[in-house]
């Protein structure tokens, strides 16, 4: 069966999952299934089937379940919005939309060769920069600089940011990997890259801590700089460079942690969720993660189904926080329980697998190493926020991509899956050829 | 570039397993501890949702109901509403603001069946047949009439009146002054302010949660010792002079009196010190202990009523229970009540009951009987007895003692028209100046006891168990025989 016609097989789970997550809300709200209603779910799989047609036209061989999987998530994430607020799912349906132009047109610029990328790389580096440095200008949210105001919208810029940052990796050590290996030396049992290839890696992690110290957002760090080392490790092979990255990193932090108030207060509040102070404080307390916890054992193995989780208690401030964005996690465990959660993770792991496929059937370095960053970064925003979720790490807020409530993080993520789509077909389509 | 490409892979697989876990560690392993965390309010929001029993006296009154009061997500939620008439059950209903002050009384004891709580298989099938929990309806064995009878006999004074049904256990009245307003409980400001009383202590249920000496009463207990362990009868003479020397220190009976040879009977009818200390001195730490363990001292009453709004009766050293049988407890004055006794008016209550009732103690019922929504009852709730404390013959002989401490002894305030009252008074003192904690535990009639009533007041300047305590169980009793 050709790529496509599989794609849209695919898709079948998806459209059936859309349908039957609307159909449980609407029975469990008002047991009965209402026409306007059901049109979410018509709109949706609309959407998912123009993509579909792009992708047919444009990327014939392109991997056929990345977008599927991503259809699931993003259906998923829709079912989970339309049953916290109306509104946030016809918005974030709207900003479907937007991800798919932005998609398309990604896809349909970059269609002969994506590796035209490659001549921009300083420009787009110096773009994702900017972008980062951009919320500094308005004020912090929970301590941290994270979003932009745009009157009506919202951008949050490290979403982008984090495909320009990979862009740039991927090619800056396409050109260095060579000479960072061969002009190795060794030091003390630990290999360390040429002083002359080590400034713009050192830029790098500058870059981190200057992200760290600037919008003061462990969470994106940690993305970058995961993504980096994950480039810079398959980029060389060379483990000892990862350690050194690694030590590097941990020192920053440390610093950041002894002199930052906001990153002491997230690792207290990870330490210590249930401490009585730390849960009463108003701003940066343990009241989200407990309430993350709590609202996860509520769920139990099954879960308490669609809607039945308790967001909020009447007209007071809400139980769980940010239920749409940070802790959508939280809530899908709440209602589906560990198998629903873990069925998440499963979909994650599935994108993750065929981004990794892509990279390792890809021929150039380039396109290789592209690959891998993106699907490195994006494993590392699920890891991050819902290792912050379930409590395993300090909580940071990041997306979860393709789930969330949020136009910027839909934007890039829908980007990001154009550019894994263009290194995959061309990368089938070569296997194919030979 | 593959291997590293693959072994990365392997890594985020470890992460992504390390996810799976905690969230397993979160919802399965150890759910049980965070559902119970005391800042985790969802299960109580959860029981919200469902609209709770109603309360209801013995006659019918409504003392508590669920109202709709909004919709939280999906489902409508429901808040308590008391009525005027709860004012008078405050401590013994309690209250159920969940988000607030949180749960007491029979509303915490019973909430499972208030909340119509099944088995995990009946609530599945209830699921499936698209039914929601209800509540079921509690009808309690408490008496409007009685209840007001002993609340205008404490008239604002500190104390507490516990009234039971010998034969069945059931409690007719349980009332603590002073009181609160059940309604005003939703406000924190109110409950802030009533927890801060500290003199007042209005939230304190005083018959279940505070123990008091119980002077004199504690006789009645000593009595039946010795009589149910054969060492004495009724009309065994011990030398009621005064002084007498107990545990090296002397004793003197009430204002100084020496009663010279005095039989048991009338050592009870007026109340000689000198002569129930020494039956405790002969009968010994152990044999004593062994009875005020039986009529259930040392352990929470049994009762439908929450553990941490029952204290156990004993010999308090500090916070600290320490048996009868222990070499440091002086045991003749324990058996007149002194020593450092600390008794609750629900256990005082329910000795009265026990000697009512042939010797039998009973489990107490607050509930009688559990009713769902339909009308079927879930629950009728029977007698069940706790032990046998003596034997028929040791009660019904100290029921005749009793009856001559209402008939020409310390307690004839109690005495009721055409009807034989058994009762023992008690003043324990509580300073040199005259401040008392007066008592009286009694029932009537003698010949079918249908009621046991114990009454207590704290800090009384002067009055005595005879005059201040006694009426008070009289007009409790007198409602009750009605």
């Amino acid at each position: 069966m050709k790529e496509r016609n599989r794609e849209l097989f695919a898709l079948i789970p998806a459209s059936l999952l859309v349908t039957a997550g609307f159909a449980a809300i609407f029975i469990q709200r008002d047991d009965l299934l209402s026409d306007v209603s059901l049109t979410y779910g018509a709109i949706f799989l609309a959407l998912c089937l123009a993509a579909h047609m792009v992708l047919r036209f444009t990327l014939p061989h392109a991997d056929p379940y990345l977008f599927p999987l991503v259809a699931v998530l993003a259906c998923f994430g829709l079912v989970m919005l339309y049953r916290l607020n109306e509104d946030f799912a016809r918005e974030q349906a709207q900003w479907f939309v937007v991800g798919l132009i932005f998609f398309t047109v990604t896809i349909v610029a970059l269609r002969r060769d994506h590796r035209v990328l490659e001549r921009y790389r300083y420009v787009i580096a110096l773009g994702g920069i900017v972008l980062l440095l951009l919320p500094r200008l308005g004020s912090p949210v929970n301590g941290a600089y994270l979003a932009v105001d745009l009157g009506p919208i919202e951008f949050q810029p490290a979403e982008l940011a984090k495909i320009a940052i990979v862009i740039f990796l991927a090619s800056y050590l396409r050109d260095t990997r060579q000479v960072l290996v061969v002009g190795a030396r060794r030091f003390a049992g630990i290999t360390f890259p040429p002083l002359k290839h080590l400034g713009p890696l050192l830029a790098v992690w500058g870059t981190a801590m200057v992200l760290l110290f600037v919008i003061q957002d462990l969470g994106s760090s940690i993305m970058f700089f995961g993504g980096f080392l994950a480039l810079i490790y398959v980029a060389t092979n060379r483990i000892s460079f990862v350690v050194i990255g690694l030590s590097l990193f941990a020192v920053g932090a440390r610093l950041l942690y002894a002199i930052r108030p906001t990153i002491e207060g997230r690792v207290d509040a990870w330490l210590h969720p249930f401490d009585p102070e730390l849960y009463e404080k108003l701003n940066g307390g343990s009241y989200q993660v407990a309430q993350s916890v709590f609202s996860q054992a509520d769920g139990g193995l099954f879960g308490r189904g669609f809607g039945q989780a308790i967001i909020q208690a009447g007209d007071g401030p809400p139980i769980l926080p940010a239920a749409h964005t940070d802790f959508i996690y939280a809530v899908i465990t709440n209602e589906l329980g560990l198998l629903g959660a873990c069925a998440v993770l499963l979909v994650y792991l599935l994108i993750i697998e065929r981004g990794f496929k892509t990279a390792m059937i890809a021929t150039d370095s380039f396109s290789k190493l592209l690959a891998t960053g993106l699907t490195s970064v994006l494993a590392l925003q699920v890891f991050v926020i819902v290792g912050g979720v379930t409590k395993l790490i300090p909580l940071t807020g990041v997306t979860l991509p393709f789930v969330s409530y949020g136009g910027s993080s839909i934007v890039a993520n829908f980007i990001l899956l154009a550019l894994l789509l263009l290194v995959s077909d061309r990368a089938r389509r070569e296997a194919q050829a030979r | 570039m593959n291997a590293p490409i693959l072994r990365l892979f392997v890594l985020i697989l470890a992460l992504f397993a390390a996810l799976a876990a905690l969230t397993s560690w979160n919802t399965v392993l150890n759910a049980e501890a965070y559902r119970d965390n005391a800042l985790n309010k969802r299960p109580l929001l959860a029981e919200q949702s469902i609209r709770r029993g109603t309360i209801r006296a013995q006659d019918g009154t409504l003392l508590a109901r669920s109202v709709r009061a909004g919709r939280g997500g999906d489902a409508a939620l429901y808040e308590r509403q008391y009525s005027e008439a709860t004012r008078l059950f405050a401590h013994a209903v309690g209250y159920d603001f969940p988000l607030g002050i949180g749960r007491a009384g029979l509303e915490r004891a019973r909430n499972d069946d208030l909340i119509g709580e099944r088995s995990e298989l009946a609530s599945i099938v209830d699921e499936l047949r698209g039914k929601r929990q209800e509540g079921d309806n509690l009808t309690t064995n408490l008496d409007p009439g009685a209840q007001k009878a002993a609340l205008a006999g404490l008239q604002g004074r500190k104390g507490a009146v516990v009234a039971i049904e010998p034969a069945t256990g059931k409690v007719r009245a349980m009332a603590s002054t002073p009181g609160y307003d059940p309604r005003r409980l939703e406000d924190n400001s109110v409950v802030s302010e009533l927890n801060g009383d500290q003199t007042n202590a209005p939230l304190v249920n005083r018959a279940t949660q505070s123990g008091f000496p119980p002077g004199s009463t504690m006789k009645v207990i000593t009595a039946a010792a010795a009589i149910d362990s054969g060492k004495f009868t009724p009309d065994s003479v011990v030398d009621g002079g005064s002084p007498k020397e107990i545990s090296g220190v002397p004793l003197k009976n009430f204002g100084g009196k020496d009663f010279g040879p005095t039989t048991l009977t009338t050592g009870l009818t007026f109340s000689v010190n000198t002569v129930w200390a020494q039956v405790a001195e002969r009968l010994g730490r152990k044999t004593l202990n062994n009875y005020m363990r039986r009529f259930g001292f040392y352990e929470d009453p049994p009762i439908d009523y929450p553990d941490r709004q029952l204290i156990p009766s004993g010999i308090y050293s500090g916070k600290r229970l320490i048996e009868a049988s222990s070499g440091s407890v002086d045991i003749g004055r324990t058996g007149i009540g002194q020593e450092r006794l600390r008794v609750t008016a629900l256990q005082m209550a329910s000795v009265a009951a026990t000697i009512a009732n042939d010797g039998v103690r009973l489990e107490l019922q607050l509930t009688d009987r559990v009713v769902d929504r339909d009308g079927r009852t879930v629950q009728d709730v029977k007698p069940s007895e706790a032990k046998r404390v003596m034997k028929a013959s040791t009660a019904r002989r100290l029921n005749e003692m009793m009856g001559n401490v209402v008939r020409e002894g310390s307690g004839t305030a109690a005495a009721l028209q055409g009807i034989d009252v058994a009762g023992k008074t008690g003043t324990a003192e509580l300073n040199l100046r005259g401040l008392n904690q007066p008592w009286f535990v009694g029932f009537a009639p003698q010949g079918n006891p249908r009621v046991a009533v114990a009454v207590t007041i704290q800090d009384v300047q002067g009055g005595q168990g005879g005059t201040v305590a006694a009426p008070i169980a009289k007009a409790v009793m007198q409602e009750l025989l009605r």
